[in-house]
Protein backbone atom coordinates (compact mmCIF):
# COMPACT_ATOMS: atom_id res chain seq x y z
CA UNK A 1 0.00 0.00 0.00
CA UNK A 2 1.06 3.59 -0.61
CA UNK A 3 2.81 4.82 2.58
CA UNK A 4 0.98 8.13 2.74
CA UNK A 5 -2.37 6.44 2.22
CA UNK A 6 -1.78 3.78 4.88
CA UNK A 7 -0.49 6.42 7.32
CA UNK A 8 -3.59 8.50 6.63
CA UNK A 9 -5.82 5.49 7.24
CA UNK A 10 -4.00 4.76 10.50
CA UNK A 11 -4.53 8.34 11.68
CA UNK A 12 -8.24 8.21 10.80
CA UNK A 13 -8.65 4.91 12.63
CA UNK A 14 -6.76 6.28 15.63
CA UNK A 15 -9.08 9.30 15.69
CA UNK A 16 -12.18 7.09 15.69
CA UNK A 17 -11.05 4.70 18.45
CA UNK A 18 -9.84 7.62 20.58
CA UNK A 19 -13.08 9.53 20.23
CA UNK A 20 -15.52 6.69 20.95
CA UNK A 21 -14.51 6.07 24.60
CA UNK A 22 -14.56 9.82 25.19
CA UNK A 23 -18.02 10.22 23.70
CA UNK A 24 -20.13 7.18 24.65
CA UNK A 25 -20.55 7.71 28.42
CA UNK A 26 -21.31 11.42 27.95
CA UNK A 27 -23.87 10.70 25.27
CA UNK A 28 -25.80 8.46 27.64
CA UNK A 29 -25.54 10.77 30.64
CA UNK A 30 -29.24 10.51 31.42
CA UNK A 31 -29.00 6.77 31.92
CA UNK A 32 -25.72 7.20 33.73
CA UNK A 33 -26.96 9.07 36.79
CA UNK A 34 -26.02 6.65 39.54
CA UNK A 35 -26.14 6.42 43.32
CA UNK A 36 -24.65 4.21 46.01
CA UNK A 37 -21.28 2.54 45.68
CA UNK A 38 -21.02 3.10 41.94
CA UNK A 39 -21.41 6.83 42.57
CA UNK A 40 -18.62 6.67 45.17
CA UNK A 41 -16.47 4.75 42.70
CA UNK A 42 -16.91 7.48 40.07
CA UNK A 43 -16.21 10.18 42.66
CA UNK A 44 -12.95 8.47 43.67
CA UNK A 45 -11.83 7.88 40.07
CA UNK A 46 -10.04 11.22 39.59
CA UNK A 47 -7.93 10.74 42.74
CA UNK A 48 -7.07 7.17 41.79
CA UNK A 49 -6.18 7.98 38.18
CA UNK A 50 -4.12 11.05 39.07
CA UNK A 51 -2.17 9.20 41.71
CA UNK A 52 -1.59 6.25 39.36
CA UNK A 53 -0.32 8.62 36.67
CA UNK A 54 2.00 10.49 39.05
CA UNK A 55 3.57 7.69 41.11
CA UNK A 56 6.22 6.52 40.68
CA UNK A 57 6.66 8.02 37.18
CA UNK A 58 7.24 11.58 38.46
CA UNK A 59 10.60 10.61 40.01
CA UNK A 60 12.03 9.50 36.67
CA UNK A 61 10.17 11.98 34.46
CA UNK A 62 13.24 14.14 33.88
CA UNK A 63 15.42 11.15 33.03
CA UNK A 64 17.28 11.55 36.31
CA UNK A 65 16.06 10.45 39.76
CA UNK A 66 17.71 13.38 41.60
CA UNK A 67 16.20 16.18 39.51
CA UNK A 68 12.88 14.32 39.32
CA UNK A 69 12.70 13.94 43.09
CA UNK A 70 13.70 17.57 43.65
CA UNK A 71 10.97 18.77 41.29
CA UNK A 72 8.38 16.47 42.86
CA UNK A 73 9.28 17.58 46.38
CA UNK A 74 9.16 21.28 45.48
CA UNK A 75 5.79 20.83 43.76
CA UNK A 76 4.42 18.85 46.70
CA UNK A 77 5.40 21.55 49.21
CA UNK A 78 4.10 24.37 47.01
CA UNK A 79 0.73 22.70 46.50
CA UNK A 80 0.52 21.80 50.19
CA UNK A 81 0.93 25.54 50.87
CA UNK A 82 -2.15 26.10 48.69
CA UNK A 83 -0.43 28.02 45.89
CA UNK A 84 -2.03 28.27 42.41
CA UNK A 85 -1.37 25.40 39.97
CA UNK A 86 0.71 27.55 37.64
CA UNK A 87 3.08 28.44 40.51
CA UNK A 88 3.38 24.76 41.41
CA UNK A 89 4.14 23.84 37.77
CA UNK A 90 6.88 26.44 37.33
CA UNK A 91 8.22 25.77 40.84
CA UNK A 92 8.54 22.08 40.03
CA UNK A 93 10.23 22.68 36.67
CA UNK A 94 12.50 25.31 38.27
CA UNK A 95 13.57 23.01 41.11
CA UNK A 96 14.35 20.19 38.67
CA UNK A 97 16.34 22.56 36.45
CA UNK A 98 18.26 24.06 39.38
CA UNK A 99 19.16 20.61 40.72
CA UNK A 100 20.31 19.51 37.27
CA UNK A 101 22.46 22.62 36.93
CA UNK A 102 24.02 22.13 40.38
CA UNK A 103 24.81 18.44 39.92
CA UNK B 1 -31.82 54.22 27.44
CA UNK B 2 -29.42 54.55 24.55
CA UNK B 3 -27.06 56.39 26.81
CA UNK B 4 -27.11 53.73 29.53
CA UNK B 5 -26.23 51.12 26.95
CA UNK B 6 -23.30 53.15 25.71
CA UNK B 7 -21.91 53.69 29.18
CA UNK B 8 -22.00 50.07 30.17
CA UNK B 9 -23.27 47.54 27.62
CA UNK B 10 -22.97 44.72 30.17
CA UNK B 11 -25.67 46.17 32.39
CA UNK B 12 -28.27 45.70 29.67
CA UNK B 13 -27.17 42.18 28.75
CA UNK B 14 -29.08 39.42 30.47
CA UNK B 15 -27.45 37.67 33.39
CA UNK B 16 -27.08 34.23 31.79
CA UNK B 17 -24.90 35.73 29.03
CA UNK B 18 -22.66 37.39 31.60
CA UNK B 19 -22.53 34.10 33.49
CA UNK B 20 -21.53 32.27 30.34
CA UNK B 21 -18.76 34.76 29.64
CA UNK B 22 -17.57 34.44 33.21
CA UNK B 23 -17.55 30.62 33.00
CA UNK B 24 -15.72 30.69 29.68
CA UNK B 25 -13.06 32.97 31.14
CA UNK B 26 -12.78 30.74 34.18
CA UNK B 27 -12.33 27.70 31.93
CA UNK B 28 -9.65 29.43 29.87
CA UNK B 29 -7.83 30.39 33.05
CA UNK B 30 -8.01 26.84 34.37
CA UNK B 31 -6.64 25.62 31.04
CA UNK B 32 -3.46 27.70 31.16
CA UNK B 33 -1.45 25.32 33.39
CA UNK B 34 -2.53 22.46 31.09
CA UNK B 35 -1.40 24.48 28.07
CA UNK B 36 1.96 25.16 29.70
CA UNK B 37 2.38 21.47 30.42
CA UNK B 38 1.40 20.47 26.88
CA UNK B 39 3.77 22.76 24.99
CA UNK B 40 7.07 20.94 25.67
CA UNK B 41 5.44 17.55 25.08
CA UNK B 42 3.79 18.64 21.84
CA UNK B 43 7.08 20.16 20.69
CA UNK B 44 8.82 16.87 21.46
CA UNK B 45 6.10 15.06 19.51
CA UNK B 46 6.63 17.30 16.48
CA UNK B 47 10.38 16.77 16.64
CA UNK B 48 9.97 13.01 16.96
CA UNK B 49 7.71 12.89 13.90
CA UNK B 50 10.19 15.03 11.97
CA UNK B 51 13.20 12.87 12.90
CA UNK B 52 11.23 9.66 12.25
CA UNK B 53 10.96 10.84 8.65
CA UNK B 54 7.16 10.99 8.53
CA UNK B 55 5.33 13.55 6.47
CA UNK B 56 4.72 16.59 8.70
CA UNK B 57 1.08 16.48 7.62
CA UNK B 58 0.64 13.14 9.37
CA UNK B 59 1.83 14.70 12.64
CA UNK B 60 -0.36 17.76 12.12
CA UNK B 61 -3.40 15.59 11.34
CA UNK B 62 -2.79 13.45 14.42
CA UNK B 63 -2.75 16.44 16.73
CA UNK B 64 -5.85 17.83 15.03
CA UNK B 65 -8.10 14.77 15.01
CA UNK B 66 -6.60 12.18 17.41
CA UNK B 67 -5.49 14.63 20.10
CA UNK B 68 -4.12 12.13 22.60
CA UNK B 69 -0.51 12.41 23.74
CA UNK B 70 0.60 8.86 24.45
CA UNK B 71 -1.21 7.41 21.43
CA UNK B 72 0.38 9.91 19.10
CA UNK B 73 3.89 9.05 20.28
CA UNK B 74 3.15 5.36 19.87
CA UNK B 75 1.43 6.00 16.53
CA UNK B 76 4.41 7.85 15.09
CA UNK B 77 6.87 5.25 16.38
CA UNK B 78 4.80 2.41 14.91
CA UNK B 79 4.30 4.20 11.58
CA UNK B 80 8.03 4.83 11.33
CA UNK B 81 8.69 1.13 11.90
CA UNK B 82 6.23 0.23 9.16
CA UNK B 83 3.51 -1.33 11.33
CA UNK B 84 0.14 -2.16 9.78
CA UNK B 85 -2.56 0.51 10.22
CA UNK B 86 -4.82 -1.99 11.97
CA UNK B 87 -2.16 -2.80 14.59
CA UNK B 88 -1.68 0.91 15.24
CA UNK B 89 -5.42 1.49 15.61
CA UNK B 90 -5.77 -1.44 18.02
CA UNK B 91 -2.89 -0.23 20.20
CA UNK B 92 -4.43 3.25 20.30
CA UNK B 93 -7.74 1.80 21.38
CA UNK B 94 -6.12 -0.04 24.31
CA UNK B 95 -4.10 3.04 25.27
CA UNK B 96 -7.11 5.34 25.34
CA UNK B 97 -9.63 3.11 26.98
CA UNK B 98 -9.01 4.92 30.25
CA UNK B 99 -10.86 7.89 28.74
CA UNK B 100 -13.96 5.74 28.99
CA UNK B 101 -13.56 5.78 32.77
CA UNK B 102 -12.94 9.53 32.79
CA UNK B 103 -15.91 10.30 30.57
CA UNK B 104 -18.07 8.11 32.84
CA UNK B 105 -16.95 10.07 35.88
CA UNK B 106 -17.70 13.37 34.10
CA UNK B 107 -21.28 12.27 33.39
CA UNK B 108 -21.98 12.88 37.08
CA UNK B 109 -20.86 16.49 36.80
CA UNK B 110 -22.54 17.74 33.64
CA UNK B 111 -26.14 18.63 32.97
CA UNK B 112 -27.72 15.41 31.58
CA UNK B 113 -30.25 17.30 29.44
CA UNK B 114 -27.64 18.97 27.26
CA UNK B 115 -27.99 18.52 23.49
CA UNK B 116 -26.02 15.58 22.08
CA UNK B 117 -24.25 18.01 19.76
CA UNK B 118 -22.87 19.92 22.74
CA UNK B 119 -21.84 16.70 24.48
CA UNK B 120 -20.10 15.54 21.30
CA UNK B 121 -17.95 18.69 21.19
CA UNK B 122 -17.18 18.52 24.91
CA UNK B 123 -16.22 14.84 24.69
CA UNK B 124 -13.58 15.49 22.03
CA UNK B 125 -11.57 17.60 24.45
CA UNK B 126 -11.35 14.99 27.25
CA UNK B 127 -7.74 14.18 28.08
CA UNK B 128 -6.05 13.03 31.31
CA UNK B 129 -5.26 16.65 32.06
CA UNK B 130 -8.50 18.42 31.16
CA UNK B 131 -10.42 15.67 32.95
CA UNK B 132 -8.33 16.16 36.08
CA UNK B 133 -8.85 19.91 36.07
CA UNK B 134 -12.58 19.67 35.36
CA UNK B 135 -13.43 16.88 37.77
CA UNK B 136 -11.57 18.47 40.67
CA UNK B 137 -13.00 21.92 39.96
CA UNK B 138 -13.83 23.06 43.47
CA UNK B 139 -16.70 25.52 43.35
CA UNK B 140 -19.49 23.82 41.47
CA UNK B 141 -21.27 20.50 41.51
CA UNK B 142 -22.40 20.86 37.93
CA UNK B 143 -19.84 21.96 35.35
CA UNK B 144 -21.01 24.51 32.82
CA UNK B 145 -20.46 24.00 29.11
CA UNK B 146 -18.65 27.33 28.53
CA UNK B 147 -16.22 26.41 31.32
CA UNK B 148 -15.45 23.02 29.76
CA UNK B 149 -15.16 24.48 26.27
CA UNK B 150 -12.82 27.23 27.48
CA UNK B 151 -10.64 24.70 29.28
CA UNK B 152 -10.59 22.28 26.33
CA UNK B 153 -9.97 25.01 23.75
CA UNK B 154 -6.85 26.36 25.47
CA UNK B 155 -5.41 22.87 25.92
CA UNK B 156 -6.18 21.90 22.30
CA UNK B 157 -4.68 25.10 20.94
CA UNK B 158 -1.49 24.58 22.92
CA UNK B 159 -1.16 20.96 21.79
CA UNK B 160 -1.53 21.90 18.13
CA UNK B 161 0.72 24.98 18.28
CA UNK B 162 3.34 22.88 20.07
CA UNK B 163 3.17 20.23 17.34
CA UNK B 164 3.83 22.87 14.66
CA UNK B 165 6.65 24.35 16.71
CA UNK B 166 8.26 20.93 17.10
CA UNK B 167 8.04 20.25 13.38
CA UNK B 168 9.64 23.59 12.57
CA UNK B 169 12.35 23.53 15.25
CA UNK B 170 15.21 21.56 13.79
CA UNK B 171 17.81 22.01 16.51
CA UNK B 172 15.65 22.24 19.61
CA UNK B 173 16.01 23.49 23.14
CA UNK B 174 19.00 22.93 25.46
CA UNK B 175 18.98 19.41 26.93
CA UNK B 176 18.65 20.57 30.56
CA UNK B 177 15.61 22.73 29.75
CA UNK B 178 13.97 19.94 27.75
CA UNK B 179 14.52 17.24 30.37
CA UNK B 180 13.38 19.48 33.23
CA UNK B 181 10.17 20.25 31.36
CA UNK B 182 9.46 16.54 31.25
CA UNK B 183 8.20 16.89 34.80
CA UNK B 184 5.65 19.61 34.01
CA UNK B 185 2.55 17.46 33.53
CA UNK B 186 3.37 15.35 36.57
CA UNK B 187 3.73 18.34 38.86
CA UNK B 188 0.47 19.66 37.48
CA UNK B 189 -1.24 16.39 38.39
CA UNK B 190 0.31 16.65 41.83
CA UNK B 191 -0.98 20.22 42.18
CA UNK B 192 -4.49 18.97 41.38
CA UNK B 193 -4.26 15.96 43.66
CA UNK B 194 -2.87 17.55 46.84
CA UNK B 195 -5.70 20.02 47.65
CA UNK B 196 -8.29 17.25 47.18
CA UNK B 197 -6.61 14.69 49.39
CA UNK B 198 -5.78 17.32 52.02
CA UNK B 199 -9.46 17.79 52.84
CA UNK B 200 -10.85 14.30 52.25
CA UNK B 201 -9.55 11.29 54.14
CA UNK B 202 -11.15 8.69 51.83
CA UNK B 203 -9.67 10.48 48.80
CA UNK B 204 -6.26 10.37 50.46
CA UNK B 205 -6.58 6.62 51.09
CA UNK B 206 -7.63 6.03 47.47
CA UNK B 207 -4.67 8.07 46.19
CA UNK B 208 -2.17 6.30 48.45
CA UNK B 209 -3.53 2.90 47.43
CA UNK B 210 -3.33 3.78 43.72
CA UNK B 211 0.28 4.90 44.17
CA UNK B 212 1.19 1.71 46.06
CA UNK B 213 -0.40 -0.55 43.45
CA UNK B 214 1.32 1.38 40.69
CA UNK B 215 4.69 1.05 42.49
CA UNK B 216 4.11 -2.69 42.83
CA UNK B 217 3.42 -2.92 39.08
CA UNK B 218 6.57 -0.95 38.37
CA UNK B 219 9.05 -2.66 40.67
CA UNK B 220 7.86 -6.27 40.93
CA UNK B 221 9.27 -8.07 37.89
CA UNK B 222 6.28 -10.37 37.25
CA UNK B 223 4.22 -7.32 36.20
CA UNK B 224 6.76 -6.25 33.60
CA UNK B 225 4.68 -7.54 30.64
CA UNK B 226 1.82 -5.14 31.48
CA UNK B 227 1.92 -2.02 29.34
CA UNK B 228 1.91 1.33 31.12
CA UNK B 229 -1.67 2.12 30.11
CA UNK B 230 -2.94 -1.24 31.35
CA UNK B 231 -1.16 -0.56 34.64
CA UNK B 232 -2.84 2.84 35.00
CA UNK B 233 -6.27 1.34 34.27
CA UNK B 234 -5.76 -1.53 36.74
CA UNK B 235 -4.41 0.64 39.58
CA UNK B 236 -7.26 3.09 39.06
CA UNK B 237 -9.91 0.38 39.14
CA UNK B 238 -8.37 -1.29 42.20
CA UNK B 239 -7.96 1.93 44.21
CA UNK B 240 -11.30 3.55 43.34
CA UNK B 241 -13.02 0.17 43.72
CA UNK B 242 -11.51 -0.43 47.16
CA UNK B 243 -12.47 3.10 48.20
CA UNK B 244 -16.08 2.64 47.11
CA UNK B 245 -16.24 -0.79 48.72
CA UNK B 246 -14.79 0.23 52.07
CA UNK B 247 -16.56 3.58 52.56
CA UNK B 248 -19.16 3.31 55.31
CA UNK B 249 -21.55 6.07 54.30
CA UNK B 250 -23.08 5.40 50.92
CA UNK B 251 -24.75 8.33 49.08
CA UNK B 252 -28.38 7.72 48.15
Amino acid sequence: MNTMLSAGLAVLGMAVVTYIPRLLPLLFTERFQVTGRLRLFLDYLPYAVLSALVFPAIFTSTGDAWTGTAGALAAFLLSLAGLPIIVVVFGGIGAAMLTGWLL
Amino acid sequence: MEQTKQIDPRVSSSLPVADEEESWREGVKAGIPVAVGYLPIAITFGMLAETAGLSPWIAVAMSLIVYAGASQFVGVTMLASGAAPLAIVFTTFILNFRHFLMSSALTQKINPTLASRVKAITAFGITDETFAVASLHRSSRTLSVPYLLGLNAVAYLSWNCGTWAGLLLSSGLPELVKSSMGISLYVMFLALLVPGVKTSRPALMVAVLAALVQCAFTYIPIFAPLSSSVRVILSTLIAAGAGAWLTKEVPS
